[in-house]
């Protein structure tokens, strides 16, 4: 990219090029996502995490670090089997504003919708998947009943603020590339968003054990990393 | 020569080749053992408990941020890569599939050759695709050891073949070799 020679002339570039340090950041961060990934993770959340949304009037849910947007549309094809949608808003939030802008387009290649689709199924959907999407050109895109009630936004984990208070947030796999300080920051923000009861998705082989915060939930589901805020 | 590591990367065929090794091993080995083993996104990690039973060592999944310590075998958690930082700590990545993989062993071995240098074993098993042959290349361009299975004992010998198709390996041989070899080499350190 940007026809340099070698790595270290990205350093003056960075330093004094405002622009590329910016496109070089957001070259470098992992959007790497999928729908409906860890299908015990998503049978978990129908089982334990919908019944406790469904207590609510209404439903706001942040997908923190969102990538390309594929787990929000996961979550929004779950809120619509369960008939919540209608009460719910999705913030979905990146700091990558190339990723962000893919994810509100909502277009999926043909290749990986075949892997989406035995994921979704594998999880515990038993809708058809392919009315979720229309498909031509060799991609799909994903139904504007599933955009409507997404709110895209650009938000960086690192040092923008509370911006709402949730009833629930996912963040998952994001956390992996954070060292146990940026951990703990990110966890504050997290704390601090949700209301009391909220519930805390994390990644798999996330945790909360090695930050601030482990004494402040309860495990809702300690294998899939499900946690509820304390009162 | 001192060794503070050993990675093994092995695919199609692994299940029967790590029991037999990890199951050889004696309790007081006193070498980590790294371990990517291509396996389904949706595996639940149970053969690890299994493969745990029949073995004196500990066999764990790695965890983010796990320090890693003498006696315990290491397998890469599904659907992650698997990498090792320089403070000899684990890292898991769910970055793009690596030769079809996540997770891969390339990245593993590259990784752990970075971290280790010329302190690391990295052993090469059964399997049919190439996922391992980067890796073990660059373990020996640090001046670690390079121990391949010998194909012709191997149950799928593609990436065994591979393997020894991109570097000079110190020792082709069959498992039980392997074994006697590991220990071998574990002895002289003590």
């Amino acid at each position: 990219m940007s026809g340099l020679e070698d790595v270290s002339q990205i350093q003056s570039k960075v330093l004094n090029d405002e622009t590329f340090a910016y496109e070089l950041l957001q070259d470098l961060s992992i959007t790497v996502t999928e729908m409906f990934r860890d299908k015990d993770f998503y049978k978990s959340l129908r089982e334990n995490v919908i019944p406790i949304l469904k207590t609510y009037p209404f439903i706001k849910i942040w997908h923190a670090g969102c990538a390309t947007g594929e787990e929000a549309y996961s979550m929004a094809i779950i809120l619509q089997e369960e008939g919540l949608y209608d009460r719910a808003t999705i913030y979905a939030t990146d700091f990558n504003q190339h990723a962000l802008n893919r994810a509100k387009e909502g277009i999926i290649s043909n290749a990986t919708i075949k892997q989406y689709t035995a994921n979704y199924q594998l999880s515990g959907g038993k809708e058809s998947f392919s009315d979720y999407y229309t498909s031509s050109y060799g991609n799909v895109i994903m139904n504007q009943s599933l955009k409507k009630n997404i709110v895209w936004a650009n938000h960086n984990l690192v040092i923008d603020s509370v911006f709402a208070e949730v009833h629930l947030i996912l963040c998952r796999n994001v956390l992996i590339y954070f060292d146990i300080n940026l951990q703990n920051k990110v966890q504050k923000l997290f704390y601090e968003s949700l209301i009391n009861g909220g519930i805390l998705c994390l990644g798999s082989k996330e945790g909360l054990c090695f930050t601030d915060f482990f004494e402040k939930y309860t495990e809702l589901d300690k294998k899939q990393r499900i946690f509820k805020k304390k009162y | 020569m001192e060794y503070d590591a050993i990675v093994i990367g092995v695919s199609s065929g692994g299940m029967t080749a790590l029991k037999f090794i990890f199951s050889a091993l004696p309790a007081d080995f006193s070498l980590p053992i790294i371990t990517v083993q291509h396996i389904s996104a949706n595996s639940d990690n149970e053969w690890i408990k299994l493969l745990n039973k029949k073995s004196n060592l500990t066999i764990k999944e790695a965890d983010e941020k796990e320090k890693i310590e003498t006696g315990n075998v290491y397998i890469a958690p599904s659907n992650y890569h698997l990498l090792i930082e320089s403070d000899k700590t684990f890292s898991l990545t769910i970055d793009e599939y690596v030769n079809f993989a996540r997770p891969s062993i390339d990245v593993l071995f590259e990784s752990a050759a970075d971290a280790y240098k010329n302190k690391l074993i990295g052993v090469v098993l059964t399997g049919s695709n190439n996922d391992g042959a980067k890796g073990i290349k660059r373990i020996k361009e640090l001046g670690g050891m390079a121990i391949i299975q010998d194909p012709e004992t191997a149950e799928s010998s593609t990436m065994p073949e591979s393997a020894i198709a991109a570097v000079q390996p110190d020792y082709i041989f069959s498992l039980e070799k392997i074994v006697q070899l590991l220990i071998k080499i574990t002895q002289t350190i003590k």
